[in-house]
């Protein structure tokens, strides 16, 4: 293999999380669902995925401590909390990320609808197409913004031929709102787009594979305002058809986008609630320090 | 949750909320002033004090304007959440009460000039035996809610809304007995009139008092509790 050639192969695994490396978790049914810690109701009437006593450590350290919560179906779930506190490595579990990271292990129950993610028959890389991901950093692979899009139902078996794949690069090009800024320039690398399009390719790589969850780490933390408005906006769109959980450091944002907010703190899930009371009615100290900057 | 009382990690927030709230507290202390005068000016029958209560209204007027204007400042710099924005959001609703408090004020304050304007005799004793009483419990009310505002003080708020209840019906029988005099001489209503419109305003300070007395609860507990009845506000301020 060429330079080049190695060095896609290498970004798209990277991207879609191809690593086979072995894992780490055990599958531990819980039995005590009652997180005394977390103020709030970590229930929901209808939960796309249900989370009970998630533990992760990071060899020695004990990341995330005992969380319990449900996402529920189509709502748009934002985690807050100060760097550190938990709230990315309690993402990556959610779709096995944290697989890849050799020291680190996963205890506790996280299903998605009725399928246990850390059991021994769950393919990871199925998980992955039902629990998409898109990243702090845009990261389209060094192809062209066709190809950008159409690897993942490619590989993933997903469309019988060409005619079949245009219109699936298509739409999901179109539902991340990109058509119009990419239709003539489908061959040219997405690595020549702007940040905020190339944020969207990504987003529009996430939903080709058709996910049930996308998740969000910091999607417009390297984005400018008017990008960062169309990112929301199409988050607001996408949660018709799918579950939505970002990870932000913006807590307007977290205001602007999300129905629920959960607030990490040390690796405890601290207080979860409906957004508009989080943000003006906070139960718990530790919540209303962090919102009102108060944190020393 | 209640306000936190700690420190903003920004210590330029901390002052900017601490002018906000003093500029607000020096508006009431004005208002509060402003109703002592415009009773002893009544009780006086002074019109030059009654006249300066008039022109002060303008200085009221001003500090809500300013105080509003800090309002959206602080909103457009600073984005404030949770305790802070109830807090901006509550002075913002109080400084609205409070110039209307000073309205009612500069209103007694004509009505004294109207009264005893030379003209028309001025009024027996007996029609203005309320004023005194109603301007007690109206000043109590205000004073009290200041107090809770300063303190944060939300069984204090509870006290200045549940002292409303006697407000009105001190404006009730007052009425009433305005009434009676007028049936008894017609002559008298002219004055009693006056004396009504006297009355009303402190009965309306009683309710501005009491509207602040509810953003305060809000403001620290974060629960509205306006339009609600007494016991479920008495339940909501208190209940940890």
């Amino acid at each position: 293999m060429s330079t080049t050639a190695i060095e896609t192969k290498v970004a798209l695994d990277q991207a879609l999380n191809l690593d086979t490396a072995p894992r780490k978790q055990s599958s531990v049914e819980v039995t005590d669902y009652n997180n005394r810690q977390t103020v709030g109701n970590i229930t929901v009437d209808n939960p796309k995925m249900v989370c009970r006593g998630v533990n992760v450590y990071y060899g020695e350290k004990h990341a995330i401590k005992n969380v319990g919560l449900d996402i529920g179906a189509n709502e748009v779930i934002a985690f807050i909390g100060p760097s550190g506190c938990g709230k990315s490595t309690f993402l990556r579990c959610l779709n096995r990320m944290n697989d890849t990271i050799p020291i680190c292990r996963v205890t506790g129950q996280i299903r998605l609808d009725s399928d246990d993610i850390y059991d021994k028959s769950i393919d990871v890389v199925q998980l992955r197409a039902r629990v998409g991901m898109v990243f702090q950093k845009p990261n389209p692979f060094p192809k062209s913004i066709y190809e950008n899009v159409a690897y993942g139902p490619r590989i993933h078996g997903m469309v019988n031929d060409k005619a079949e794949l245009d219109d699936l690069v298509r739409a999901s090009l179109e539902r991340a709102g990109l058509i119009k800024e990419v239709d003539k320039r489908m061959g040219e690398p997405g690595t020549s787009l702007s940040g905020g399009q190339q944020q969207r390719l990504c987003i529009a790589r996430a939903i080709a594979v058709n996910p049930e969850v996308i998740l969000m780490d910091e999607p417009c933390s390297a984005l400018d305002p008017i990008a960062t408005a169309k990112i929301e906006e199409l988050i607001d769109e996408l949660r018709e058809n799918y579950t939505i959980i970002i990870v932000t450091h913006s807590m307007q944002q977290a205001a602007r986008v999300s129905q629920r907010t959960a607030y990490f703190h040390l690796g405890d899930l601290i207080e979860v609630g409906d957004t508009d009371q989080i943000f003006t009615n906070p139960k718990h100290k530790l919540t209303e320090d962090y919102i009102t900057g108060r944190f020393g | 949750m209640a306000i936190s009382q700690d420190a903003h990690t920004v210590k330029q927030f901390d002052v900017l909320l601490a002018n906000l709230r003093n500029l607000v507290l020096e508006m009431g202390g004005l208002v509060e002033e402003q109703i002592k005068h415009a009773i002893q000016a009544l009780d006086d029958e002074d019109l030059i004090a009654a006249r300066e209560v008039i022109s002060r209204d303008q200085i009221i007027n001003g500090l809500q304007v300013k105080a509003d204007e800090d309002c959206v400042s602080i909103i457009a710099l600073r984005q404030p959440l949770g305790s802070d924005l109830r807090l901006i959001m509550s002075l913002s609703k109080i400084v609205t009460d409070l110039e209307r408090i000073g309205d009612e004020a500069e209103k007694i304050a004509r009505m004294t000039v109207k009264t005893y304007d030379g003209v028309s005799s001025p009024p027996s004793a007996k029609l203005l035996r309320d004023v005194v009483p109603m301007a007690r419990l109206a000043q109590d009310m205000l004073h009290g809610c200041l107090d809770a505002l300063a303190r944060l003080d939300v069984e204090k708020a509870v006290e200045v809304a549940q002292g409303d209840d006697e407000l009105d019906q001190e404006f009730q029988s007052a009425l009433r007995r305005l009434i009676t005099y007028m049936m008894e001489d017609p002559r008298t209503i002219g004055q009693a009139i006056n004396v009504i419109f006297i009355v009303k305003a402190l009965e309306r300070i009683g309710d501005h008092s009491k509207n602040i007395a509810e953003y305060i609860i809000y403001l620290v507990k974060g629960k509205d509790v306006r339009h609600v009845s007494m016991d479920v506000l008495v339940q909501d301020a208190l209940e940890e």
